[in-house]
């Protein structure tokens, strides 16, 4: 199909604005970041909060002298990272048992993982904040992760994979007598690249924005993770708009490097979590 | 010889499989199903934190109790309202730009990019930056923009704190952060339309329009179910956003289910009250799904 160059003009335009009221949200919060705090909320209204004149770093050191911004962010770094990589080993592996062996209970497990599927956090967080408390593992580590490796979702997109791959691939190594785990790894895995890329992407950005939880459980600023500190932030007094941009800009600007960098394989993983359709 | 053998394979894999499936099937039993459980069980008792009453069974009282209760009923028509609002216009802004992105101009890769880019901003984050867009007085972003575009005709509005704008102002930057996730769904699904299906409709003389009726929609149908089904979902699940912008007001005309919910686990320890709105919640999920399950299932016995 040829577009016609009128309407070529017209998809252009339309992309162009579109691509305008995208980005915006996103300029202010970058060049307000540079500003003197009180010019950030007086120009934010015209054309001069998307013009970085008389820029400097101050706000960034204000964050630092104001917040323990680097403990959030390891926070978050630690807490997303095992939840990721814990969960990419033990889901996929459950998702192989159920693909690619037979064995008793099989088709039972599977139904289960189907049907908790559809079971949002949302529907067990006062549950789960009531067991958390009685253990008094609140403000923990522990009750931001452990909960979270185990994933159903997950388990199914690995399984929607696993299943379509070659039978014949795993067939010499089992006749060679090799063990299921062993020909998870030295077969499934490396054949499987895009299932992995996939469920991490997906699962990093859900458990690298999670608010509810973390502000459920954490008390203190010891455990908590960057989204609740940035709105602890926003609230704390005085308000200073410029340290609070800077704060957002720090906290997603390494988030932004990798998605850049990635961007083919982060939108290949989202795109993967429309198959269930 | 070959019988015991088999026997042997077969007990080999059941091992195996049990093993393995172990570990992340605990994780879901323990972390989910009996959450889930409790939960089921929490909403038809007594439950507080703390609380010196005897833990008893109290039937569905707790249920009663939140169908009476103004502020909840409020939460939920705000819920379904914003699911009205935004499952709408967040599809057809995806369905717009996933077009747009799939005539094969130049710049795509940048433009999706960029429509993309909200998706890895953290909603609170983005709650926080939107607060200062949504800013009252003509300093406003928000403000000093439809003033621009109604050329000075805009009297400047405090968004967060006008029980009419409110709402309008969290759905508009939900639709903001959430339409690239969709575009992208939306893209896949254009680009497995097979072209010799609009070839065929060329030479049958439609136009674009008719192309879009009769090839494009039909083909996009699951990948249009599913878009709607989990943008309803996220609408049910509404809680970053109010509680860092709004905190549900003003005079409730922002509350939420889940926002009731956690209010009332941590201002008044009434986890069994909790737990039922969460039931409340879920049963609203399980709805939808249902409904999307045989919408596609319908489209399969057609095809």
């Amino acid at each position: 199909m040829r577009t016609p160059p009128l309407g070529l003009a017209l998809a252009y335009l339309g992309l162009i604005a579109l691509a305008l009221v995208f980005i915006a949200p996103v300029a202010m919060m970058l060049i307000g970041s540079l500003k003197p705090n009180e010019r950030v909320l007086l120009e934010a209204g015209t054309l001069a909060a998307f013009v970085p004149a008389g820029g400097s770093l101050n706000n960034y050191a204000a964050v630092f002298e104001r917040t323990d911004f680097l403990r959030f962010m390891f926070n978050s770094v630690l807490i997303t990272g095992i939840i990721v990589g814990a969960g990419l080993i033990v889901n996929a592996l459950a998702a192989y048992a159920f693909a690619r062996l037979q064995w008793r209970g099989r088709d039972l497990l599977f139904n289960l993982v189907l049907a908790l599927m559809i079971l949002p956090f949302e529907a067990i967080a006062v549950p789960l904040f009531y067991g958390v408390s009685i253990l008094g593992l609140r403000d923990t580590y522990t009750a931001q992760i452990l909960p979270f490796i185990a994933n159903a979702f997950s388990i199914y997109l690995f399984y929607t994979f696993f299943i379509g791959l070659p039978k014949e691939l795993e067939e010499a190594a089992r006749l060679d007598g090799a063990s299921s785990l062993r020909i998870f790894f030295s077969i499934i895995v490396p054949n499987a690249k895009p299932a992995f890329a996939s469920v991490a992407i997906l699962s990093f950005l859900t458990w690298w924005g999670a608010y509810l939880w973390p502000l459920m459980v954490t008390i203190g600023p010891e455990v908590r993770p960057l989204p609740v500190a940035i709105a602890g932030f926003y609230t704390l007094p005085p308000l200073q708009w410029g340290d609070i941009l800077a704060f957002g800009t720090m906290m997603v600007l390494p988030v932004l490097a990798v998605f850049l960098m990635f961007q083919k394989w982060f939108v290949r993983g989202v795109a993967s979590s429309g198959i269930k359709g | 010889m070959s019988k015991p053998n088999t026997g042997r394979r077969l007990n080999d894999q059941t091992a195996a499989g049990w093993l393995l499936a172990a570990p992340a099937m605990l994780g879901l039993v323990l972390f989910i199903l009996l959450p889930f459980l409790v939960a089921l069980g929490m909403a038809f008792s007594n439950l507080r934190l703390g609380s010196p009453l005897p833990l008893e069974f109290v039937g569905i009282k707790q249920f009663q109790r939140i169908f009476a209760d103004p502020d909840f009923l409020r939460a939920l028509a705000n819920n379904l309202l914003f699911a009205a609002m935004v499952v709408p216009l967040q599809t057809l802004l995806a369905l717009g730009l996933a077009l747009l992105l799939n005539q094969g101009l130049r710049g795509t890769v940048f433009f999706r990019t960029l429509f993309f880019m909200p998706v890895v901003f953290p909603m609170s984050l983005i709650a926080v930056v939107w607060v200062l867009i949504y800013a009252p007085g003509p300093n406003g972003m928000m403000n000093g923009f439809l003033d621009l575009i109604t050329l000075g005709a805009w009297e400047p509005r405090d968004f967060l704190r006008d029980p009419l704008l409110a709402m309008p102002a969290l759905m508009l930057l939900s639709v903001w952060q959430g339409a690239g996730f969709q575009m992208v769904i939306l893209l896949a699904g254009l680009q497995q339309i097979p072209r010799d299906l609009y070839e065929a409709a060329s030479l049958d003389g439609a136009g674009s329009w008719n192309r879009f009726r009769y090839v494009t929609l039909p083909q996009l149908r699951n990948p249009l179910i599913f878009v709607v089904m989990i943008t309803t979902i996220l609408s049910f699940r509404l809680f970053d956003q109010v509680q860092i912008m709004t905190r549900g007001g003003p005079n409730g005309a922002t509350t939420t289910v889940m926002y009731e919910a956690v209010q009332a686990v941590f201002t008044r320890q009434q986890v069994a009250r909790a737990s039922a709105m969460t039931v409340v919640f879920f049963l609203l999920v399980l709805l939808v799904t249902w409904v999307q399950r045989r919408l596609a299932r319908q489209e399969r016995e057609v095809a």
